[in-house]
């Protein structure tokens, strides 16, 4: 009797340690609100299945999914094709991409006197952070703000000090309205600024746009709302104004989606579209198609699917534009490939 | 019997040593290697660290090292995405604010711990004591707040009228924008000022009454006795404490970050923003990718290690020299 209990007893415990599944990720600084909600959500409706996200970078989630020591990865700019080829080549497996969630980056600046929204151009975004343009009224940015008197004063430019993807996201879009910065400066999440002061993350930035007279800065989405910054408007590829918000970027998104190639290793900046906010980023999931532990796979699977589909409705709330559903739909067919 | 060997003084023990060597386990059992070998590991445990840390730092930093050789040291472009990296701008930044830090903090250091031993009362002195050991133990970013909030909005209002008189000096003219080399030197002097403060009171208490009754004897005022007996008697302390702070301040890299400005450029002018080796690694390691870009990174981590021994052996050098002085003088 009391050995039957006791196989009975081994047997449960047994089976409930075997439910129990730990998902690891690792990545993006960004996307950590998102993706420590869809984890704690998850968890309620699905009690065995624990995801644990450690926010360390971009950088380090793709190098911690290369060395294998997470389940998944997290990044604000796609793989390039060398770190994939390194991934196949140490981890035996393709690491597919998947888009979560939207993000963007919003001109932000303190000229005294002015508290009215600027408009910019391309040209004038670039050639501020080239360095060309240094003085406020310079015609580039006057003839856009016929109605507000701009200061004579020079133009202070401030960057993000730190590696980051929102650096990326404007330095990709600078790269695309300007083939000078594209020639000369390039893509990445730090690069050789020509001008200007740096510093540490969206709050950085932003407590040196306020310090600093007659400055201009970028500065996340999420964090100008959050903090009720003022930011400017910025020209779009159809010669259209167009204030950032959530519908704005959600519309970039679509408007990059025809174009889209099968992997979504895209950057979805200066877009089509009338309606869409020309510097807006993806942040993508990373996982790797084929898993050692089969049930771990499958978890890992379900919990991608639910927050493409349910876990949606949980971007708005923080901040995120959500995705169009168009791509929504091509991010599930994609789902197909994951051999578990 | 071990009662009775415990009990046994000194003196017989020794006596006994003339005659027979210990053994091993003799000594073992009474402790003396006992304590021997626990140092002695603690002493190992250093060397192995240090050891293994610049092991690590050169094994991780190859490519770059290939790839760059000495140029890595002496060229300024710091560009990750072309992967060209020169490690100038931070090495110089390094080296300025840190003896500059120096040199704001030893006389307000120096002063203090002179002030609080041999002048003030004791209630005073140890209260002071208490808030400059207190001062030590806050964090760094906290520090770097106090320079966002506090120190720059100061610097930046005062640094007009500063500039009228001295802006023709190269050092400090240009635009002040409120972060510069100086604004981390004043932070980074705050930082270091109880390390100096602390140790260098202790030291200076500890000079022996000897010292002062023998220059009292001679009618030295108080003062004299102070800065020509007790002060030359606990130098070596007062310089291990500045020896201290050096390190402290070469390293330091939070509260630098936030109020240098985050340029990777050299400018002569201490009012225009740079950058630090600490902080460039702080800022970009989470986010680099590639292999080139990351060995760059822990060589800056090496340089750091290599200019910190380097200004250490060059300042005992220096002292070296003062002793020197003082004896043939």
């Amino acid at each position: 009797m009391i050995r039957r209990l006791l196989a009975l007893a081994v047997l449960t415990t047994a089976s409930a340690f075997a439910q129990q599944i730990s998902l690891t990720g690792a990545g993006s600084t960004f996307a950590y609100p998102l993706y420590s909600s869809w984890a704690s959500q998850y968890h309620t409706l699905h009690p065995n299945v624990e995801v644990n996200y450690q926010s360390i970078g971009s950088g380090g989630g793709i190098r911690q999914l290369i060395a294998g020591t997470v389940d998944f990865g997290a990044t604000d700019g796609p793989m390039t094709d060398k770190e994939l080829a390194e991934a196949q080549q140490k981890r035996g497996t393709a690491i597919l991409h998947f888009p979560t969630a939207l993000g963007a980056d919003v001109p932000s600046y303190n000229i005294p006197g002015v508290t009215t929204e600027l408009k910019f151009t391309p040209a004038a975004l670039a050639g501020i952070y080239l360095g060309h343009i240094t003085k406020w009224n310079d015609p580039e940015i006057q003839k856009t703000n016929p109605g507000i008197k701009l200061p004579a004063a020079n133009i202070v430019v401030i960057h993000r000090s730190d590696g980051s993807g929102t650096t990326y996201c404007w330095v990709d879009y600078l790269s695309k309205v300007s083939p000078e910065w594209k020639n000369k400066i390039g893509v990445g999440t730090s690069v050789n600024w020509p001008v200007g002061l740096g510093g540490k993350g969206n709050e950085g930035v932003s407590g040196l746009i306020r310090r600093i007279p007659n400055s201009i800065g970028y500065i996340e989405l999420i964090y100008s709302i959050q903090n009720h910054i003022l930011y400017g408007d910025v020209e779009n590829s159809s010669g259209k104004f167009i204030k950032a918000d959530l519908n704005t970027v959600t519309f970039a998104a679509a408007g990059a989606s025809k174009t889209m190639p099968a992997d979504f290793r895209v950057s979805i900046t200066n877009p089509a579209g009338a309606q869409a906010y020309p510097i807006s980023t993806y942040t993508w999931l990373l996982i790797p198609e084929k898993m050692g532990d089969k049930t771990k796979g499958a978890a890992l699977k379900a919990f991608v699917h639910w927050g493409l589909t349910d876990g949606q409705k949980y971007a708005a709330p923080l901040a995120y534009a959500p995705l169009p559903n168009v791509v929504v739909q091509r991010e599930l067919q994609q789902m197909k490939k994951l051999q578990y | 019997m071990a009662n009775a060997a415990l009990s046994t003084p000194g003196v017989p023990m020794q006596s006994r040593g003339l005659e027979k060597k210990q053994t091993w386990l003799e000594r073992l059992r009474k402790g003396d290697e006992v304590v021997h070998l626990i140092t002695l590991a603690g002493a190992w445990s250093i060397i192995v660290i240090t050891g293994l840390l610049v092991q690590h730092l050169w094994v991780y930093s190859a490519i770059a090292r290939h790839t760059f050789g000495w140029r890595f040291l002496f060229t300024s472009t710091w560009d990750p995405v072309n992967g060209l990296f020169g490690a100038w701008p931070f090495v110089y930044g390094t080296i300025v604010t840190s003896i500059l830090a120096l040199v704001i903090a030893i006389p307000i250091g120096l002063g203090t711990a002179i002030f609080l031993a041999e002048l003030a009362p004791r209630k005073v002195s140890d209260a002071l004591t208490f808030l400059v050991e207190l001062l030590a133990a806050v964090p760094s970013v906290i520090y770097g707040l106090v320079g966002i909030f506090l120190l720059i909005p100061i610097l930046t209002t005062a640094m007009p009228y500063f500039q009228k008189v001295f802006g023709w000096l190269p050092i400090f003219s240009g635009t002040f924008y409120g972060v510069s080399y100086f604004s981390a030197a004043v932070i980074l002097a705050i930082m270091v000022v109880p390390f100096i403060v602390s140790i260098s009171r202790e030291v200076l208490l500890a000079v022996p009454v000897s010292q002062r009754e023998a220059m009292m004897a001679l009618g030295a005022t108080k003062w004299d006795v102070t800065w020509r007996a007790v002060v030359p008697y606990a130098r070596q302390g007062i310089m291990g404490s500045i020896f201290l702070a050096l390190a402290r301040a070469l390293g330091e890299t939070m509260a630098v970050t936030m109020v240098i400005g985050n340029v990777a450029q050299v400018s002569t002018s201490l009012l225009a923003p740079g950058y630090t080796i600490a902080a460039v690694i702080a800022n970009e390691f989470t986010e680099a990718t590639g292999d080139l870009y990351l060995h760059a990174l822990i060589e800056l981590g090496l340089v750091l290690f290599a200019v910190t021994m380097i200004i250490n052996a060059l300042a005992r050098l220096l002292m070296l020299t003062m002793k020197g002085h003082e004896v043939t003088g």
